[in-house]
């Protein structure tokens, strides 16, 4: 389903952040990303909604090579897939609602649909008290929350998150890769970037290693190495 | 496409009516702005006004000599009426010159007295001619000095005052000019400061801006919102210099009167209202939404 092949992403001034880079995800897979700051997590998702393009190297979306997308497909490209960050990245002069609305009104879903699944999809993150909340007035876990029913709201065909536990407590961390794996049990593939070790040894799925931007190891149900 | 068209407005409803402070200070350099237009045309009216009205004034006389038969005059009179730039002729004879003058000097017993010694009227028949253009006046004194005419002309007024013509109208001339210019400038640099204010609105929104595109929106579904708003923030802007503008006419309008007579402020207001209404809603409304579409711009690279 997605393809890297000897991708390198290598930045100005000669700072390689991925080098020869190549794996290939099935449908329906759990994927972990791991390896410290700066390994190259952030980057593999960059490239794969497209914010950044690779140096070298082709980037497979199923059939569509998106390395080298036009630009008012990158859009396209975006709705088919859910992507969580670390900071959240809510819209914060609207509320909970209409945060996760926007994303179904920019693929111009029918209003009446839009009235049902907003409140399904933030009922399965525990946020159904919260709908006419700003971003501002929740907690990190209900932004983080918030941002998942944001990410799922559309039916992805994939979930890419980068570092979502990053700025939460423990009970709050668990909170979301327990969603994780529930919307990964529903069909969805999800790639989750993550240094947290404990994360990747209790979810024994498969796990991707990287360092200085190289891929040291790809285990099906894999350890966190380093 | 409808429907996306409705969810921009509404959201660019939103925006305008939750970041009601930030809207607000648009509002007021936008306000600004367009009052400095809306003065513009006050003005252009007020120098067009006074320039009228000095142009209103001045005329050219010419005095016949003593023994010119009236049919003489008349014809004359009848001559400059052909003239196409020429506004009025007023054939103003030796006995009415008098009863004029007696009359205008009825409350000084010298006059009265020295008139009643003269056997003779000592006044002169005249035309007070009146020309559309002020320009035109030098032609009409060439033709009076030309004979037959000429023969018969005494002095003309003109010459005389010649001088002082002129430079009223270089002045008036220049005052319309220099309103022009000013106003020019004037509104380029109000445009310039509404146009800045947009942009820090804007910047003030990048990270929102990143994270629409991040989600998968397009650029128009991003772009528009912001577009209205501008939109809104013009129109109120207009609305909120139409209302000043009234206010004021309507306290000042009297003293204005009093100033300049002649000057109706309120009725000039009055009779241009749509004009002055429309140019000010179209320049608001359009330059808000423009203002937007330009500063955004920036912010779609991701």
């Amino acid at each position: 389903m997605i393809y890297f092949k000897k991708v390198s992403k290598i930045y100005p001034h000669d700072s390689v952040a991925l080098k020869d880079v190549s794996f290939e995800i099935e449908p329906h897979e759990f994927v972990s990303l791991v390896g410290r700051s700066g390994a190259g997590k952030s980057t593999i998702l960059k490239l794969l909604i497209a914010e950044e393009r690779p140096t070298s190297g082709s980037i497979f979306f199923e059939n569509q090579d998106i390395g080298f997308l036009a630009f008012h497909q990158i859009s396209k490209l975006r709705r088919r897939i859910g992507v969580v960050f670390q900071d959240f990245k809510l819209l914060p002069s609207k509320n909970v609602y209409e945060n996760v609305a926007f994303v179904l009104e920019v693929m111009g879903a029918e209003s009446k649909q839009i009235k049902e699944d907003v409140p399904q999809v933030l009922k399965l993150v525990g946020l159904e008290k919260k709908l006419y909340n700003f971003p501002s007035e929740l907690s990190g876990g209900e932004k983080q929350r918030a941002a998942l029913a944001r990410a799922l709201v559309h039916r992805p065909e994939v979930l890419v998150a980068d570092e979502p536990t990053g700025n939460l407590d423990y009970v709050h961390t668990w909170d979301i890769v327990n969603l994780l794996i529930k919307i990964n049990s529903l069909g969805t593939n999800v790639v989750l970037a993550t240094h947290d070790k404990e994360i990747v040894n209790k979810l024994k799925r498969r796990v991707i290693t990287l360092e200085e931007g190289r891929l040291i190891s790809d285990e099906k149900k894999g350890k966190y190495l380093i | 496409m409808f429907i996306n068209l409705s969810r921009i407005i509404k959201s660019g409803w939103l925006n305008f009516r939750r970041n009601i402070w930030l809207s607000t200070a648009t509002i007021s350099v936008f306000f600004l702005a367009l009052f400095v237009v809306a003065a513009l045309f006050v003005l252009s009216f007020a120098t067009t006004h006074i320039a009228r009205t000095l142009e209103d004034k001045v005329d050219i006389s010419v005095y016949f000599a003593e023994d010119t038969p009236e049919y003489n005059i008349l014809d004359v009179q009848s001559r400059l009426l052909d003239f196409k730039e020429v506004k009025s002729v007023e054939y103003v004879s030796r006995v009415d010159a008098l009863e004029t003058f007696k009359e205008r000097h009825r409350d000084n017993p010298l006059i009265q007295a020295s008139l009643e010694e003269l056997d003779e009227n000592p006044l002169l028949a005249s035309l007070n001619i009146k020309a559309y253009e002020a320009s035109t006046y030098e032609v009409i004194a060439q033709f009076l000095e030309r004979a037959p005419a000429g023969s018969l002309v005494e002095k003309i007024d003109y010459r005389e005052n010649k001088e002082l013509i002129e430079r009223l109208f270089t002045i008036t001339g220049n005052i319309k000019r220099a309103g022009v210019i000013v106003g020019i400038i004037l509104s380029f640099i109000a445009m310039l400061v509404a146009f800045n204010t947009v942009r820090l609105a804007i910047y003030n929104e990048r990270d929102s801006i990143a994270i629409m595109r991040l989600v998968g929106a397009g650029n128009w579904f991003i772009r528009g919102p912001f577009v209205v708003q501008g939109m809104l923030v013009g129109f109120a802007a207009a609305v909120l210099s139409m209302l000043v503008l009234a206010a004021l006419a309507f306290a000042f309008s009297e003293r204005v009167d009093a100033f300049i007579p002649g000057l109706n402020l309120l009725g000039y207001l009055k009779t241009n209202a749509l004009l002055i209404m429309g140019v000010e809603v179209g320049l608001g409304v359009l330059f808000g939404g423009l203002s937007s579409l330009v500063a955004i711009r920036n912010y779609l690279k991701v």
